[in-house]
């Protein structure tokens, strides 16, 4: 018996600094490229240098003799393999899925296209070998823009997918009855929209080594991998068609994601078979930047048209979307998912529209894959919603923010279903963080101040631009994702374990994994509470299919409303089991004992207590346990959510546009995000810091370019934008803080918000400052080139 | 890199991070291959193949270089530190990796060690910057997690407590 403790501190809702960083600043972690093992080989690719060709001859003589050089093999070298997998496919229609296969044969499709490897005893040597492999090709014509590709007359790509169509896809109301709501409609708009392709970047690219052992036939793959479990299924029971236990997959620290390291990639099965070629030596593949932004998944690239109702008022009565979805030169694993359920099922955003519809086609191009990038979907959605509010106010002549206050779903509406099926919004207040976001920032001052500037014809004009964002997160429930409607094809559910050992220190075993996002700390916070034990004393392992009972992966927001309920839910169990000992350890009815700060107290009696830690000591040596009780306080969940979760809020930025150079000055960004309840307000905001810039820098600076023949302009770091401390603002946070009943911690997600939110402020803001000097819409990026010509077209 | 046979090599040597280093290198050897590969210390990563990213920064003789613009055998004779090196030999942090904990400066970590020593030779030339002077000093480093408002937090937290 012990004297209750002092209550401890509350973990969860505290700016913890990160349990992680010590080894991250001090150099000490480990990432991909600091694997070394004993023997350990290199790989280089050959690739296309054309984005559509034949290969008419491989010549590896000359590099086969060079220095070091362990092997050169060809895409016929790998034909006992079967392509990548098409793991979502989209929902209610017919796909033309054609994946690659780990080396292109025959035909190359796009830039960087690898059509040959070699492995040498180090990776100079490698890259000097393949060098030296000569290859003959017969240029094809090529397309890279996506409605140009579906077009009569434009070169074919795969011959199983005729006009270059990937799928056709609608969700919404029917075509006549939007069209009907659009004719009778006081107000009626067309417009074009065009969301640019980006390139990810994380800081770290991709790579793979991979081990064979002879002796078991089992395969051991280091990846950067925001999905090992899913990357190690994949793997095992589509490509090399071999049981999963065959494989054991293990993610490194990794140096950010963004999406692209979720899918499976040619070169985790190309090392995977090098290695048992070359009798079990780990050979390792790391792309250099360059490869990374040939060969590593792109996103967005989408092409809209868009016919927009609204009434005098503002209210927006219809709303026919049409997207090209630009999916590249084959199917990335999840591509069709993206356009499709993440974008079309959230063009509605916040607001009630009665007549809805989206189409979308999705095309074959000579250019890298699209896939999921930083808010899949979502940021595409509202680009286009957003950017269809601030058209709304402009042709009615409503103030921008009365527009979104018009047409919001209203907190009593939820669960809200908004028509185009995605599953029912949980819950919101949308018009409280859009009132927070306009007083912080000064609303009614700022449009007066931009009014006198105008009026007094000045050079630099004032644009407000506001953007109020929903987004889907935790994206999950199996019977919803899963089912042919969305076509997902399996579930999305996460586990985890969590085991209190003898000395009372705990283990949790998560099958989500960081990649930045501080799940070490957030996870042993929500621990620590919860059991009552220092935060100190749990441990957060992650990452290893070898250790964890099953994950999909950390993308979509989902690593805490759906990883984290997982560890929720085995607390409670373990709780639950401790609570049986200690009431046999404290001879009393279960019904009278409390658990609280870790200790487990007979009601009414101060005396009788017994510590979390000398319950999980007596479970553990087990000699004394009620009857039929198994030893040991081990518990594991495999958590499926009964729905997504639904973030919002509102962003607003202000700026100042030179209307003489195009040149434009970001005065303030401001954001009221609502997340939920949050479990660490320090990365919580670090996530919502990143995720603005990164949409941000879409509208200001980012784009990736390929030419008319299919040659990346944009190949490199120093061509492709990312944007500069210099080039940044300060960002200024608020929250509001609407729980979600959807778990037990009211937790939605944070990841993507900033994402999603700032690319349709920084738009709407610029157009908001020049948009009564020019006709139609600039395209993003906004350099000052683009803004003055806009200006300065007519 | 590891020479081969056939590849013809220069002896070097260079104090890093404290510790006398010779070694025979293939002249095309990067510095940061030499750092990562020869000598262990992975803390230096490698994120562009254009100089851009600054994922590589670290001190030459004191100053910040990219070694992956800077070729092994012109090393050769210097003193170098890396982020291993840059903590006291107590293991007490330096103060740009104490502003970097504090401040949530980074995210994944992969361009926090050339950031860090950015930092800390900003700070050695100018201890007191303003906001402006570290967002400029920055231009040669890239971070694309955190959106570089915590970065700037963190050096500027370096900076009070060396006031
Ligand atoms: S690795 Fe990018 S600048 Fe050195
Ligand atoms: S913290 Fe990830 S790139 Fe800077």
């Amino acid at each position: 018996m012990v004297a209750a403790p002092e209550a401890p501190e509350r973990m969860v809702g505290k700016a913890l600094k990160r349990r992680e960083d010590p080894r991250l600043i001090t150099g000490g972690a480990q990432f991909l490229d600091d694997v070394k093992l004993p023997g350990m080989t290199h790989a280089a690719f050959v690739r296309s240098p054309h984005a559509h060709a034949r290969i008419a001859s491989i010549d590896a003589s000359a590099a086969s003799s060079m220095p070091g050089v362990l092997g050169v093999f060809a895409g016929d070298d790998f034909m006992d393999l079967n392509p990548l997998p098409a793991a979502w496919q989209a929902g209610g229609v017919t796909n033309h899925p054609v994946t690659p296969r780990v080396l292109a044969v025959g035909e190359v499709h796009q830039v960087g296209d690898p059509v040959a490897v070699v492995v040498a005893e180090d990776a100079y040597q490698a890259r000097d070998a393949a060098q030296a492999v000569i290859v003959t090709w017969d240029p094809l014509p090529a397309v890279v823009d996506a409605k140009k590709a579906t077009e009569a007359g434009a070169p074919q790509l795969h011959e199983e997918a005729p006009n270059n169509i990937v799928l056709e896809w609608s969700c919404g109301k029917e075509a006549d009855r939007v069209d009907a709501a659009l004719a009778a409609a006081d107000v009626r708009i067309s417009h074009h929209l065009i969301n640019q392709r980006l390139i990810p970047t994380p800081m770290e690219p991709r790579g793979s080594i991979a081990r064979f052992d002879p002796a078991t036939g089992d395969y051991t793959l280091w990846a950067t991998s925001q999905a090992p479990h899913v990357h190690r299924l994949l793997l095992a029971a589509f490509v090399f068609g071999i049981p999963e236990q065959k494989i054991r997959v293990i993610a490194p620290d990794m140096g950010g994601g963004f999406g692209a390291k979720i899918f499976v990639y040619y070169d985790m099965a190309a090392t995977m078979a090098l290695s048992k070629k070359l009798g079990g030596r780990p050979v390792k593949f790391w792309e250099d930047r360059s490869e990374n932004y040939m060969t590593t998944t792109h996103g967005r690239d989408h092409i809209t048209d868009l016919e927009i109702g609204a009434g005098k008022d503002g209210s927006i009565t219809a709303l026919k979307v049409k997207t090209w979805a630009n999916l590249g030169a084959y199917f990335s694993t999840i591509a069709a998912g993206i356009p499709t359920t993440l974008y079309g099922r959230m063009v509605a955003g916040c607001y009630k529209i009665p007549n809805i519809r989206v189409d979308v086609v999705a095309a074959y191009t000579n250019t890298a894959m699209v896939d999921a990038y930083r808010g899949a979907g979502r940021p595409e959605a509202a680009y286009v919603i957003e950017r269809v509010c601030d058209l709304v106010a402009q042709a009615t002549g409503v103030d921008p923010a009365e527009v979104r206050r018009r047409n919001f779903i209203q907190p009593e509406d939820f669960p809200y279903d908004t028509g185009v099926g995605m599953l029912p919004y949980d819950s919101g207040n949308y018009e409280l963080t859009l009132d927070k976001a306009l007083e912080q920032v000064g609303y009614t001052g700022l449009r007066q101040e931009q009014k006198r500037r105008r009026g007094a014809g000045e050079r630099k004009l004032l644009g407000i631009g506001l953007s109020s964002y929903v987004e889907v997160c935790g994206v999950a429930p199996s019977k919803w994702i899963g089912l042919p409607g969305e076509g997902w094809g399996a579930g999305l559910w996460e586990s985890a374990n969590v085991k209190v050992h003898l000395t009372g220190k705990v283990v949790v075993t998560t099958g989500s994994l960081p990649h930045g996002q501080g799940h070490e700390t957030s996870f042993a916070q929500l621990v620590s509470d919860r059991l009552g034990i220092p935060y100190d004393d749990i441990e957060i392992e992650h990452s290893d299919t070898q250790a964890a009972p099953f994950g999909f992966g950390s993308y979509g927001s989902r690593s805490l409303s759906v990883g984290g309920t997982a560890i929720y839910k085995s607390v409670d169990k373990v709780v639950t089991k401790a609570m049986k000992l200690a009431a046999h350890m404290l001879e009393a009815a279960e019904d009278d004992i409390t658990f609280e700060n870790g200790v487990f107290s007979v009601k009414g009696s101060s005396e009788s207590s017994k510590t979390i830690q000398e319950v999980a000591l007596a479970a553990h040596v087990g000699y004394d346990l009620p009857e039929g009780m198994e030893p040991f306080l081990d518990e594991t969940t495999y958590y499926d959510p009964p729905n997504c979760t639904f973030p919002f809020g509102t962003h607003v930025c202000v700026v100042e546009v030179d209307t003489e150079t195009g040149g434009i000055d970001m005065l303030r960004y401001l954001a009221v995000d609502d997340v939920g309840n949050v479990v660490n307000p320090l990365i919580v905001d670090g996530q919502i810091h990143g995720g603005i810039a990164q949409g941000l820098a879409q509208a200001m600076f980012e784009g990736a370019v390929y030419d008319d023949d299919g040659q990346l302009l944009t190949g490199t770091l120093s061509d492709y934008a990312i944007p500069k401390a210099s080039q940044l603002p300060w960002y200024e946070l608020d929250r509001t803080v609407t729980p979600t009943s959807v778990n037990p911690m009211g937790v939605k997600g944070a990841g993507e918000a900033g994402t999603i939110a700032s690319t349709p402020a920084v738009a709407n803001a610029v157009n908001d400052a020049v948009g009564h000097l020019i006709s139609g819409e600039i395209a993003m990026p906004f350099t000052p080139e683009r803004v003055w010509r806009a200006i300065n077209a007519h | 890199m590891s020479a081969t046979a056939s590849a013809p090599v220069t002896a070097i040597s260079m104090t890093v991070n404290g510790k006398e280093h010779s070694a025979e290198v293939e002249p095309r050897t990067l510095l940061v291959h030499f750092l990562r590969d020869a000598l262990g210390l992975t803390g230096t990563h490698i994120g562009c193949d254009t100089s851009s990213c600054g994922a590589c920064v670290v001190h030459l003789d004191g100053d910040p270089v990219k070694s992956c613009t800077v070729l092994a055998v012109q090393a050769d004779g210097a003193s170098i530190t890396t982020i291993e090196g840059l903590a006291g030999e107590d293991g007490s942090l330096h103060p740009v990796q104490e502003g970097f904990w504090e401040k949530h400066g980074l995210q994944c970590g992969y361009c926090t060690p050339g950031m860090i020593m950015t930092g800390a030779a900003l700070l050695e030339r100018n201890p007191h910057p303003t906001e402006e002077q570290i967002r400029h000093e920055l231009e040669g480093n890239l971070c694309r997690c955190t959106g570089y408002q915590n970065i700037v937090r963190a050096i500027q937290f370096a900076a009070e407590q060396s006031s």
